[in-house]
């Protein structure tokens, strides 16, 4: 490669080291259930997500887990503005960006940004690969003179692995990793301190699962990305996340660094779903213990009430039913130096000795 | 462990495409029309209804190719001793003289430009009116989905004939503005109906809430990702309707209240000939004839165009 890359790195932001750049509290989307044709009337509410609270600081990934339609996606378009929340806020910089409409909205929309899930969606199939890539300047004109934005798009196809010559050709043309890099090269193209990777390597092959999650974290070292990596593989969770939250039917069941939450769960959720991970060496497989749950998930639109785990848990007591355990450091752990010392949301949280980590 | 995931850095950085073919010049790729207009020319059904469209077009354009008789002009000792004599081809008496002495091969061809301007007309309008129903209907939803769809069943319920009856009675030259308004006013709804669930289905695309993510503006939302994307089986739908636009026009006029003299049509001509069937009926199906495969071209059109356009007939 004779040139280098022209994006300059994220200048450094006038915003303090340590906070937050992203707030969400209390984060709240109900889907109403509707009857009849003309006159609607609501009949019920689908909780897909109800009450989620957590905080992204510049420059980390923060992995979401949990199985599907616990609210996972929901959370990222309600990130996205592409959904409006019923309730709670979500903070950039300090800036309640769910109640933005218009230009103030367009202009949060430049610092956070989207990969899709599946490649073969997220990409307009009448639109060549330059079209989709120079999208954004010819959204935000200001990011790029009209005269550069060939000279941009392929910059950004460079960037991210792919021969800048490609600029014509249309998305079917591509494999599934390669339309995936275009994905990425359309979200950075605005240069946004946040992207929203909603199951980025979900629909890949295993093989080039590790090359987009190895190219996301090149650009993050980059461009000081921070990211919020939605997923439900577990080892990828990990491999790429400083930080994970575990979800369960809209609610977070526990939060922590990733040694604190694969090394020391304490949420029996977690402890089941890390329990269920394939270990590669036969002879730890043999030996570990699987937590199998029973009963399938819960429907959100009838939550079980106090803890929303708490029909498959084996823990549960009438406690469990009655009281909606708070997601806080328990309070055994609180004074404790040990990787417990997180926020987990069950009245019996305790560690667990069998669980392998992957 | 983490271990497993660190695959080499050059396999990160240097996937290339599989070149596909000639990989010298950024070859403009294989769209769908592309795709579509490969399998179309392979496609016997498409090449027949083609080649009869065109030639209908040419007819159109330039009838005096065709005939240099006048459709006007009827010479009186003709009258119904003109049988059609078929072995003299494009001559003046091939298919005989009507009841005044004009020459019905004439009428054949000047008939064209009435029908088809009528049918191709009332497809355009058709879909601009009716695509851009459904286009709102379908992407803003809520109650203005709701009432625009309700206004589409309330004139999808009006009986076509009856409704087109009431229209055309209501003015009294039968010119062919008039037709095409009564043809548009009962059509379009066919249409909306299409372009709205269309629109419906590609709205929720990903690349649909990539565009809004970025902060694109409704109408660039609508006319770069959802008209290019959802236009397919509104266009599929007008294609076959057109020979239907066709047929109604040789009906209304056949009924007497679309098309009237001195307007010269294929709908006029079979209602003018109808009266002479037992002692003359080439007057009668000569222009059925021109009428019959004028629909079936463009109902074939329609057929192989769906077919070229829809990936699970693939």
């Amino acid at each position: 490669m004779s040139e280098k890359p022209q994006l300059t790195k994220q200048t450094e932001s006038s915003y303090a080291a340590g906070e937050p750049i992203l707030e969400v509290r209390d984060l709240v989307k109900h889907f109403p259930l509707t009857q009849g044709v003309l006159f609607k009337r609501q009949v019920g509410a689908v909780k897909a997500v109800d009450g989620i609270s957590f905080d992204l600081y510049p420059g980390e990934t923060l992995g979401i887990v949990g199985e599907s339609g616990c609210g996972k996606s929901t959370v990222a378009k309600l990130l996205m503005n592409l959904e409006a929340p019923t309730s709670g806020t979500i903070r950039y910089k300090g800036e309640d960006i769910t109640k933005l409409s218009g230009r103030a909205l367009k202009a949060v929309r430049r610092n956070i940004q989207m990969v899709f899930q599946d490649p073969y969606t997220s990409l307009n199939p009448r639109m060549t690969v330059g079209d989709i890539i120079g999208e954004p300047f010819d959204i935000h004109p200001e990011v790029a003179p009209k005269g550069d934005r060939r000279a941009k798009v392929q910059e950004l196809l460079d960037v991210v692995g792919l021969n800048p010559e490609y600029v014509n050709r249309y998305p079917h043309q591509f494999s599934g990793g390669q339309r995936q890099r275009i994905g990425i090269a359309r979200g950075l193209a605005l240069r946004p301190e946040i992207i929203v990777a909603d199951e980025p390597v979900s629909a890949l092959d295993v093989s080039v699962q590790a090359q987009v999650v190895n190219l996301m974290e090149r650009l993050q070292d980059e461009f000081g990305l921070s990211y919020m990596f939605i997923a439900h593989d577990l080892s990828i969770v990990r491999h790429i996340s400083d930080r994970v939250g575990v979800m369960y039917l809209g609610k977070m069941a526990e939060i922590g660094s990733d040694e604190e939450i694969y090394e020391h769960p304490t949420h029996p959720y977690t402890q089941a779903l890390l329990s269920a991970v394939p270990v590669p060496d036969p002879e730890a497989e043999g030996r570990r213990e699987r937590i199998v749950l029973e009963g399938d998930v819960p429907s959100p639109a009838n939550p079980p009430s106090g803890c929303r785990f708490r029909t498959r848990c084996w823990k549960a007591e009438a406690r469990c039913a009655e009281e909606v355990p708070l997601l806080a450091i328990p309070a055994p752990f609180e004074e404790a130096e040990s990787g417990a010392a997180h926020p987990s949301a069950c009245h019996f949280a305790e560690e667990r000795a069998a669980v392998v980590a992957v | 462990m983490t271990e497993t995931l660190n695959v080499s850095a050059s396999a990160s950085t240097d996937p290339k495409p599989a070149p596909p073919g000639n990989d010298a010049k950024p070859a403009k790729g294989r769209s769908l029309w592309s795709d579509a207009w490969h399998d179309l020319r392979r496609n016997p059904l498409f090449v027949i209804s083609a080649v009869l469209i065109v030639v209908l077009l040419v007819m159109v354009a330039f009838p005096s190719l065709f005939t240099s008789a006048s459709p006007t002009v009827g010479d009186l000792t003709h009258h119904y001793q003109g049988k059609p004599n078929y072995s003299h081809f494009f001559a003046e008496d091939w298919f005989g003289y009507d009841t005044q002495g004009r020459s019905v091969w004439a009428r054949m061809v000047y008939g064209a430009r009435a029908t088809v301007l009528v049918g191709v007309l009332v497809t355009l309008f058709v879909t601009i009116l009716g695509g851009l129903v459904g286009l709102v209907a379908g992407y803003f939803g809520g109650w203005i989905d709701s009432v625009l769809s309700r206004i589409t069943d309330i004139f999808q319920g009006i009986p076509f004939l009856l409704g087109a009856m009431v229209v055309l009675t209501t003015f009294t030259e039968g010119n062919v503005w008039v037709v095409i308004t009564a043809l548009l006013f009962l059509g379009w709804t066919q249409i909306a109906r299409v372009a709205r669930g269309s629109v419906i289905t590609v709205k929720q695309s990903d690349y649909v809430h990539a565009a809004k993510s970025l902060g694109a503006s409704t109408a660039r939302i609508m006319f770069r990702h959802i008209v290019p994307n959802a236009v397919a089986p509104v266009i599929v739908v007008a294609t076959t309707a057109l020979g239907g636009y066709i047929a109604a026009e040789a009906t209304l006029s056949y009924l007497g209240i679309g098309l009237a003299e001195p307007t010269v049509s294929w709908g006029v001509d079979v209602s003018a000939g109808k009266d002479g069937l037992r002692t003359a009926p080439h007057m009668l199906i000569s222009p059925a004839i021109m009428v019959s495969l004028t629909v079936l071209a463009f109902i074939m059109l329609g057929d192989a165009v769906r077919n070229a356009l829809d990936p699970k007939s693939r």
